[in-house]
């Protein structure tokens, strides 16, 4: 694990105002895996106090880079917004577990800015044929859309409004996907609702997944005992979101939203 | 000045290399910030809140940032003393640091069962928590009743050879009166504040932002009670003080110190950079520098 202040080399604005920070923390990176997040401190005062969690978005171990996405939200990801290209950025990481490497065929469901750490997975499960299913609300929402044609076998959009591809929501689209290309592995990220789906389709199809959480977090380090969420098991110790996840087999936890 | 300045303190029978500690419940068991911090740089390890059975906390959302702090409603959920002892004190063995366990107990036999249970080696002391507010049967019931708070001391001081630390609650009308009671119960130091009680709501689902409903709230904002807590305390009861709530940095540490503390301990600030205690340290030792000092002693309750 990592901390320190690491150059930002550039802060861009994405489609549909989503932020993109690339930073140089070479020996971060060198540690680093698909899944896992890095913890920011998004100024220097005490107002936001306490650090952000942030997926690792993409890495690039030879330059030694990482990418984040986010979008302003409140008070810490406006203040982040405020960085710009040479300053420096205090960041810990790499935290948390990271996806499993595995299946011929996996299948990647992102909604919204969930998308973010599957592309890092997309990078890491290369050279197996990838496909990608990408949910919004709207064609203007589409994040990383061009990023994962490259490096995905197949991509597929869906969003609500049908302004592009599938017009519903993106596990809907997935459960369609199965029927026809027998996909053998599920990782997923998004908003609750879409993950209790996704989690209760892999039950049905037999199917191993992998869903990443979010959790209000703290230490970021299993210190605080902060960020915990619910286990499958009666009586079962809670499991933290950010050692014990933030990606968990879906049979491990029961998922409630805020 | 060109020697370093002595930063050692002694609370009751603990000697300690600087007067910086972990506080309760934000050091995990000392593993967790091992990456960042050298563990055997700390003044002591004080581990998350123990108690005699395992816990498993407070369900729903337990973290709420507040305006310079935050909200915590974690339910003391610990694995139980027997695992600590099985399990984290050997590793912690290993660091020329005293390991202080925080304990906590639904009852005063509890409490008792604990501190005997953990008057073993390897434990340097016991900090006695009767200040949590997050559970409801332990903890602050205790801490807000003279008698209660002496009992609980009591209890713990036949049953143990360990050095005995008090950690007393903010959240009572007469902190020196509850000070006194537990030093007349044989309390060999005081640890204080604990956090203060508080709440924060959703106003657009009209529900409190904690699944607790309250919890407790640490970091910069509690700063300045903290600090009249420590000064009124030191003025009135003899024994050590080791001064907590919202140090971020060796300034802060050098306030608790002239307002009595002998030694401090860092809690939320190690959220937010992982080794905030270490530079507290050398922040100590900074101050002691510029201004001509050799040794930490020369601060303690120097106030003018
Ligand atoms: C493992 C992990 C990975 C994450 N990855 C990303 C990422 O890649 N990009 C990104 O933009 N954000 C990510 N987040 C969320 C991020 O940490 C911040 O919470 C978010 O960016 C909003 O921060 P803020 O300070 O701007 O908003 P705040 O002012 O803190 O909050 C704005 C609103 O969002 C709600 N909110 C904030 N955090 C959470 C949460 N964790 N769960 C539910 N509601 C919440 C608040 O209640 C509030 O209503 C991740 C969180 C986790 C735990
Ligand atoms: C997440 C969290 C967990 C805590 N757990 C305990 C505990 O188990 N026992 C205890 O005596 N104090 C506990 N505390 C209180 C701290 O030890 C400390 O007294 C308080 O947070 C004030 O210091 P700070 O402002 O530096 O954090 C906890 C505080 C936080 C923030
Ligand atoms: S954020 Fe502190 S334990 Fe997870």
């Amino acid at each position: 694990m990592w901390q320190g202040r690491t150059r930002l080399l550039a802060q861009n604005t994405l489609p549909c105002d989503v932020r993109q920070m690339v930073l140089e923390a070479p020996e971060l990176v060198n540690l680093a895996k698909a899944g896992q997040f890095v913890h920011v401190r998004c100024g220097d005062d005490y107002d936001p106090l306490l650090r952000r969690p942030i997926s690792i978005n993409r890495l690039d171990p030879v330059q030694g880079r990482l990418t984040l996405l986010y979008k302003i939200m409140g008070h810490g990801t406006e203040q982040l917004s405020r960085y710009g290209a040479g300053d420096y950025v205090d960041i810990m990481g790499p935290l948390g577990t990271g996806f499993a490497l595995q299946g011929e065929k996996p299948l990647l469901i992102g909604g919204g800015l969930g998308i973010a750490p599957l592309l890092a997975l997309a990078d890491a499960l290369a050279p197996r044929t990838v496909t990608m299913v990408m949910g919004a609300r709207n064609a203007a929402g589409l994040i990383c859309h061009d990023d994962f044609a490259d490096v995905c076998g197949g991509l597929h959009v869906a969003t609500n409004d049908g302004s592009a591809g599938y017009g519903g929501h993106a596990p809907v689209l997935a459960e369609e996907l199965f029927a026809r290309h027998g996909h053998d592995m599920i990782y997923a990220c998004g908003p609750v609702p879409m993950l209790r789906y996704i989690q209760q389709m892999s039950a049905r199809l037999a199917i191993p997944c992998q869903l990443s959480l979010e959790e209000f977090m703290a230490c970021g380090v299993g210190a605080c005992l902060g960020c915990t969420c619910q286990p499958a098991g009666e009586g079962a110790p809670y499991k933290k979101v950010c050692t014990d996840g933030p990606v968990f087999w879906s049979g491990e936890v029961i998922l409630h939203d805020h | 000045m060109t020697t370093k300045p002595d930063l050692a303190v002694k609370i009751a029978g603990l000697h300690l290399k600087n007067p910086v500690m972990t506080a309760s419940g934000t050091f995990g068991f000392g593993k967790e910030y091992a990456p960042f911090v050298d563990l055997n740089q700390l003044g002591a390890i004080v581990v998350k809140g123990t108690t005699l059975n395992p816990r498993l906390g407070n369900a729903g959302r337990r973290l709420v940032e507040t305006p310079a702090g935050m909200l915590n409603s974690i339910g003391l959920e610990n694995p139980g003393v027997e695992h600590f002892i099985a399990h984290e004190l050997p590793n912690l063995k290993k660091f020329a640091v005293p390991v202080i366990v925080n304990i906590s107990g639904h009852s005063i036999d509890e409490y008792r069962e604990l501190a005997a249970i953990l008057d073993i080696d390897g434990v340097a002391a016991v900090e006695v928590n009767i200040s949590c507010p997050n559970v409801r049967e332990g903890g602050l019931v205790f801490g807000t009743d003279c008698a209660s708070a002496g009992s609980v001391v009591r209890a713990v001081r036949r049953a143990t050879g360990r050095t005995v630390i008090a950690k007393l609650s903010p959240n009572v009308t007469d902190i020196v009166s509850i000070a006194k009671a537990v030093a007349d119960a044989g309390a060999d130091a005081l640890s204080l504040i604990n956090t203060l009680l508080g709440m924060a709501i959703d106003i657009r689902t009209r529900r409190p932002k904690l699944g607790n409903i309250v919890g407790g709230l640490s970091g910069p904002a509690v700063k300045p009670v903290a600090l009249r807590l420590v000064w009124q305390v030191a003025k009135a009861v003899p024994l050590p003080i080791i001064g907590m709530g919202g140090i971020m940095t060796g300034e802060d540490a050098v306030e608790f110190l002239l307002a009595g503390a002998t030694a401090v301990a860092v809690g939320t600030a190690n959220f937010v950079n992982p080794r905030a205690t270490l530079e507290v340290a050398e922040g100590i030792g900074q101050y002691l520098c510029e201004n001509n000092l050799s040794s930490v002693q020369e601060i303690i309750g120097a106030l003018n």
